[in-house]
């Protein structure tokens, strides 16, 4: 009880300081003469935020970059940390693993989100069909590692099974696999658990946005005798290159940053590691930030194009409308 | 009412003010109940003052730990304010580098210590450590709390590996013997593998990211046992490198039983099984008749279902891993804790004093569930069979101590590399690309 009412009581104070602050900000503002109350105001109200930013955001994003070219000890070493990167096999099969993970999880949840959303478009019961294949992206990643290692665990010959897919397979005469332990296809069951929950997400905002392509263009193509593909070709993909964008930019960022379902399923062991995995358990746990700041550098270079595109695509949306 | 806009600033700063008021500690009262303090008098008194103490250890480790020494913090006056956390590890160093270090550091593993001790800001052992630590712990573990010569910090607590767990019906319905070799417990493994009715080992690597340590205690194990505690102590100080043959020799040796498929995985399947299993069910098919044997350290007891007896006449019950050159006597790998101070105030060293003291072990032991190497510990404190046991190996004069390697080497091998490279071999990369890859990650200082 204590404890708890000591975090209260830390949880009280922070707010009161925050409002305290917030409260004397104000109050400079207002009382500030007319001549710089104008830019006065616009400085007391950004620089919170910005100086948020720069302490939280910023400053260890450059302390990050230093990091990457530095040693176990803090000691400067050049480019040592990136040749390690590309050289070691270990490394090289986490990269390897990253592409695996880019290419087929934002296609493979997109195409199968998209299907079933076309599909269950008017049917009956579209929202219990919805539900079922959304629920998934209510679970953590950590929680859906735990339930997939379940369903791949493995008992020998003869042994009663206790992972569901093993079980169906001794079912059918076949023999219990181990499909965690072998690379490279160890990868794609892993994979299989991320587009498991992608799929979810990108089936309602593809559905939302299939049901907002105008009705008139759909019966009109229809008129002219367009068959079922034509018109998802022609008018219904067309119609929602927007959300399909957004779907596919926003599933590649969340996968180039996949951690918790490595870490939890098989951690990083039997070549399935990836970039944010390999970073945490280099600077964590193999005490070398050096190594760990230099992955966390090049996910970010790899991840800042996407961002700039899908900022990029959203803006040249907004001013077509 | 112009006045409105002063109003929220205001209350916030009286909110504030309120809070501060609120935050300031109040006065603890501290009771005095009729324990002896005579023993306690040679640490002085330090009324008022305080200790924090910073570890590891949490849950109902930590309130036995507290448990052990109330009465120090009643007769000396002194209160230690205890914080346990299981990111201790990364914590200590970022903690110490911002200058807010605790008074008192409790490390699991010498490497960590040794870290610390070489980032500055550790403060050397006084004298009356050093000398409490000289007459009641062997060298071994006082060179374990050196650093460069220096002397840092005493041992504490302590676990013994490499015991192998078995049921003792099963192997007196069998008329199986007790292994006294290494030999002699592999003819006996190729024994129970002919009969048939189980396999003779389980054993279980899976333990979430650290997925491997339970097979560097093997490979522990039988380094110290056929190369001898010199090679050992080049092998953790990377005077050797890890793919020295006499260490490519070690992992075969163990592949002799880890990696044979007649011999493991009782109970889970193949030899790949082991990776799969979680090391905390791995020895329950000892239990079932479904295997013989299964390597784990001492806190394996706490890893058996409830109501199982651990005793010599018990359900299961351990011998230790017999030596392999049965002249050179019984060695033996193990854990322990390290306790080094970032301040050197008379309350600090009293209560570094008192944690290297015998008092201290056995009022520690007595509350259950850990052992000492402390010399002046009676065996009679131990709570249970296997702790009167361990206590006594850890005891003998005779016996060779050697920490647990792995918590010697630096964190990219030891807790990285080396579970991983243990993956690799039980997974089917062969001995020697392993050891190899293990070295190639050794860092170059």
């Amino acid at each position: 009880m204590e404890f708890l009412g000591g975090k209260f009581l830390q949880v009280f104070i922070a707010l009161a300081v925050f409002a305290a602050l917030i409260g004397l900000i104000m109050l400079i503002v207002d009382r500030a003469p007319k001549s710089v109350k104008d830019k006065l105001t616009i400085v007391g109200f950004l620089a919170p935020a910005a100086i948020l930013m720069l302490v939280g955001l910023v400053y260890p994003a450059v302390q990050t970059s230093f990091l990457a070219f530095t040693n176990a000890s803090g000691q400067p070493n050049g480019v040592d940390n990136f040749v390690w990167m590309f050289t070691q096999p270990e490394a090289l099969a986490t990269l390897r693993n990253t592409v695996i993970w880019t290419v087929l999880v934002p296609l493979l949840s997109t195409v199968f989100g998209l299907a079933y959303a076309v599909f269950i478009d008017k049917a009956r019961g579209e929202n219990a069909l919805k539900a079922l294949v959304f629920m998934p992206v209510g679970i953590s990643m950590v929680g859906a590692g735990i339930i997939w290692k379940l369903v791949y665990d493995y008992r020998g010959p003869g042994i009663e099974q206790t992972g569901v897919v093993n079980a169906v397979r001794v079912a059918l005469g076949m023999d219990p696999k181990q499909f965690l332990l072998d690379a490279p296809e160890n990868t794609i069951f892993l994979i299989i658990v991320m587009v498991w929950i992608q799929t979810g997400f990108a089936m309602v905002i593809l559905s939302a946005a299939i049901k907002g392509v105008p009705v008139e263009l759909v019966e009109a193509a229809r008129l002219d005798g367009a068959n079922p593909w034509q018109q998802f070709r022609n008018v219904t993909v067309p119609g929602i290159r927007g959300a399909l964008v957004v779907v596919l930019t926003t599933i590649t960022i969340a996968t180039l940053k996949v951690f918790d379902i490595v870490r939890t399923m098989t951690a990083g062991n039997y070549d399935t590691s990836v970039i944010a995995n390999e970073m945490y358990t280099q600077a964590f746990r193999a005490g070398e930030p050096g190594r760990g700041a230099a992955l966390a550098l090049v996910l970010f270079l790899l991840v800042l194009p996407i961002v700039v595109y899908n900022a990029r695509v959203l803006r040249q949306q907004r001013e077509i409308r | 009412m112009k006045n409105r806009k002063y109003l929220l600033p205001v209350a916030a700063t009286g909110i504030l003010a309120l809070s501060l008021t609120a935050c300031s500690p109040g006065g603890g009262g501290g009771g005095t109940t009729g324990s002896d303090c005579s023993p306690y008098e040679s640490y002085g008194k330090h009324d008022g003052k305080t200790v924090s103490v910073y570890s590891t250890i949490v849950d109902i480790e930590a309130t036995n730990l507290e448990t052990a020494w109330a009465t120090f913090e009643e007769c000396t006056g002194a209160t230690i304010k205890y914080e346990g956390s299981k990111e201790f590890e990364t914590q200590i160093g970022v903690r110490a580098k911002a200058g807010n270090a605790p008074d008192v550091a409790i490390f699991p593993q010498p490497g960590l210590l040794a870290d610390q001790a070489k980032a500055g800001g550790l403060k050397p052992a006084p004298k009356a450590v050093s000398d409490l630590v000289d007459k009641n712990w062997s060298a071994d573990w006082k060179k374990y709390g050196t650093v460069d010569g220096t002397f840092y910090a005493a041992p504490m607590l302590a676990n013994v590996k490499g015991y192998v767990w078995y049921a003792p019906k099963t192997f007196k319905d069998k008329g199986w013997e007790v292994p006294k070799t290494w030999d002699e417990m592999l003819t006996l493994s190729k024994k129970i593998a002919d009969d048939g009715t189980m396999k003779p080992w389980c054993a279980g690597f899976e333990s979430g990211e650290a997925t491997g340590w339970p097979g560097t205690d093997w490979v522990e194990d039988v380094v110290l046992r056929a190369q001898g505690p010199e090679v050992y102590d080049q092998w953790v100080t990377h005077g050797i490198p890890f793919n020295d043959p006499k260490i490519v020799d070690a992992l075969n040796q163990t592949g002799e039983i880890l990696l044979n498929s007649d011999y493991v995985n009782g109970g889970f399947g193949d030899v790949r099984s082991i990776l799969t299993t979680g090391f905390a069910q791995a020895g329950q098919p000892v239990l079932d008749g479904q295997c013989a044997m299964h390597h784990q350290a001492n806190f394996q007891a706490a890893n058996w279902p409830e109501g199982t007896a651990v005793a010599p006449d018990g359900d299961v019950w351990a011998f230790m891993t017999p030596p392999i050159d049965p002249s050179k006597g019984q060695a033996i790998t193990g854990g322990g804790e390290m306790v080094g101070a970032y301040k050197d105030t008379p309350e600090a060293q009293a209560f570094l004093a008192y944690l290297a003291s015998a008092e201290f072990a056995n009022n520690r032991v007595k509350l259950g569930g850990v052992i000492s190497a402390n010399k002046g510990l009676d065996p009679a404190s131990a709570q249970t069979e296997l702790d009167k046991q361990s206590i006594a190996l850890l005891q003998d004069p005779d016996t060779v101590f050697r920490f647990d390697g792995s918590d010697l080497m630096p964190g990219a091998v030891g807790s990285n590399s080396f579970w991983k490279g243990i993956v690799a071999w039980i997974n089917g990369t062969p001995a020697q690309q392993v050891a190899d890859s293990i070295e190639g990650s050794w860092p170059k200082s």
